[in-house]
């Protein structure tokens, strides 16, 4: 039984009422939802001019990424296939204007007016053909060609998104870049199996400064282990040498605590009113190897 | 939904070359009251398609916008009260959308526009 939810059902079947409910009532789902989006949000790099932007939400299902938005001061429009998701959304009275539609058909949005898109979760749906009438390269490829009439120039898309493998992230990468988008992939944590985050960042236009890819977060080992409360795995290393030393070698360099650490501990002893031997130059010196 | 996002949706069935602007049917209207933002607004004016815009708050039932907007205008505080109104504070809760080249509708239910195509429509 496989865990990837776009495996099982087409979306707007997949999240039925009781999923879309089952989704938005997991506080855990909630929070992993506004930490995607807030890091989206980061690589969006919108210019920190204090004017709320237009952003569009592509799969904003329940509208807990665009609760993100909302709370950093942006207007945003969403979109999603599943009803249910939207009914929900409605009910948590998201701020946004939300659009039932599919995103494979391309979005209906005039051209240049939109300053900036994210997507948590969603764009990995398009690479399934769920109804005979699915093709999804040519999905892709309406998806990617309508995003980018919309955008204005230089506007980013940040899209978090857990391709299945190495073809499929190709794939998706491949018509971005087709369509006119510059960019690459951002990965987050690449070390760690559960916290690896990928980001497609794409710029409208051609490459130029701006829109170089921007550093991934715990690329290098220090960070990675940072703020993680249960144990990574890939930190938690045996060293190999070690293992096929006998047991009595092993022990050698183990810390020997020194002169200063036994006078202290003498000194408590006597405080105790214990009979403690005087402190001499022998104290706590090293024995001979052989004696 | 709100005057905002029917300004910059345009219907996208395959072969329409001018799906702007979706005309608007209106069953009911709701209004909801949204923080002024005049940056936001001088940010977006160059962006509205304003006739576009006069036309739907007019079907809306909201006649004090201006025929005509030029840029010098965003200084009024007047103008830019009317226009944010216009703009963020119109939600159209009930009604259709039609495409104005195909009279396709689209069904606007509790603020929400359906805007999937069908099959033939791709």
């Amino acid at each position: 039984m496989t865990s990837r939810p776009e495996l099982k059902a087409p979306p707007e079947v997949f999240y039925n009422d009781e999923e879309a409910r089952k989704y938005t009532s997991s506080s855990r789902i909630i929070e992993i939802q506004a930490q995607l989006s807030e890091r989206a949000l980061e690589l969006l790099a919108l210019p920190d001019d204090g004017v709320p932007k237009l952003l569009l939400d592509i799969g904003c299902g329940s509208g807990l990424s665009g609760e993100t938005l909302t709370e950093s001061g942006h207007q945003w429009i969403g979109f999603d296939i599943s009803p249910s998701m939207l009914d929900v959304a409605l009910e948590r009275e998201a701020e946004g204007d939300l659009i039932l539609g599919d995103m494979g058909q391309g979005l209906g949005v005039r051209p240049g007016v939109i300053d900036g898109a994210i997507s948590i979760s969603a764009v990995q749906w398009l690479c399934n053909a769920d109804k005979s009438c699915h093709e999804p390269r040519k999905r892709l490829k309406s998806f990617f060609e309508s995003l980018y009439r919309c955008l204005a120039r230089g506007a980013r898309a940040v899209f978090q998104v857990y391709p299945e493998n190495l073809a499929q992230r190709e794939l998706i990468l491949g018509y971005a870049m087709r369509a006119g988008f510059a960019g690459g992939v951002v990965v987050d944590f690449p070390h760690s199996t559960k916290r690896r985050k990928e980001y497609l960042v794409l710029t409208c236009g051609p490459p130029s400064l701006s829109s170089a890819t921007p550093k991934a977060k715990g690329e290098d080992e220090e960070s990675c282990s940072d703020e993680e409360s249960s144990g990574d795995e890939e930190n938690q290393t045996v060293s190999i040498s070690d293992r096929h030393r006998p047991r009595k070698k092993q022990k050698l360099n183990k810390k020997v605590k020194g002169r200063e650490w036994v006078l202290r501990k003498k000194e408590q002893m006597r405080r105790k009113g214990n009979a403690v031997p005087l402190d001499t130059k022998y104290t706590a010196r090293k024995r001979k190897a052989r004696f | 939904m709100r005057l905002l996002t029917h300004n910059m949706l345009s219907s996208n069935i395959k072969g329409v070359t001018n799906g702007f602007p979706l005309r608007i049917e209106v069953e009911k209207v709701v209004e909801k009251s949204v923080d002024f933002n005049p940056d936001f607004l001088k940010n977006m004016f160059a962006k509205i398609e304003y006739k576009a815009l006069v036309e739907a708050s007019r079907i809306m039932g909201y006649a004090e916008l201006p025929d005509h907007a030029e840029p010098s205008m965003l200084e009024s505080d007047d103008f830019l009260r009317k226009f944010h109104h216009a703009l963020m504070e119109l939600h159209l809760e009930e009604g259709t959308l039609v495409c104005p080249e195909t009279g396709r509708r689209f069904p606007v239910n509790k603020g929400v526009p359906n805007m999937l195509l069908h099959e033939d429509e791709v």
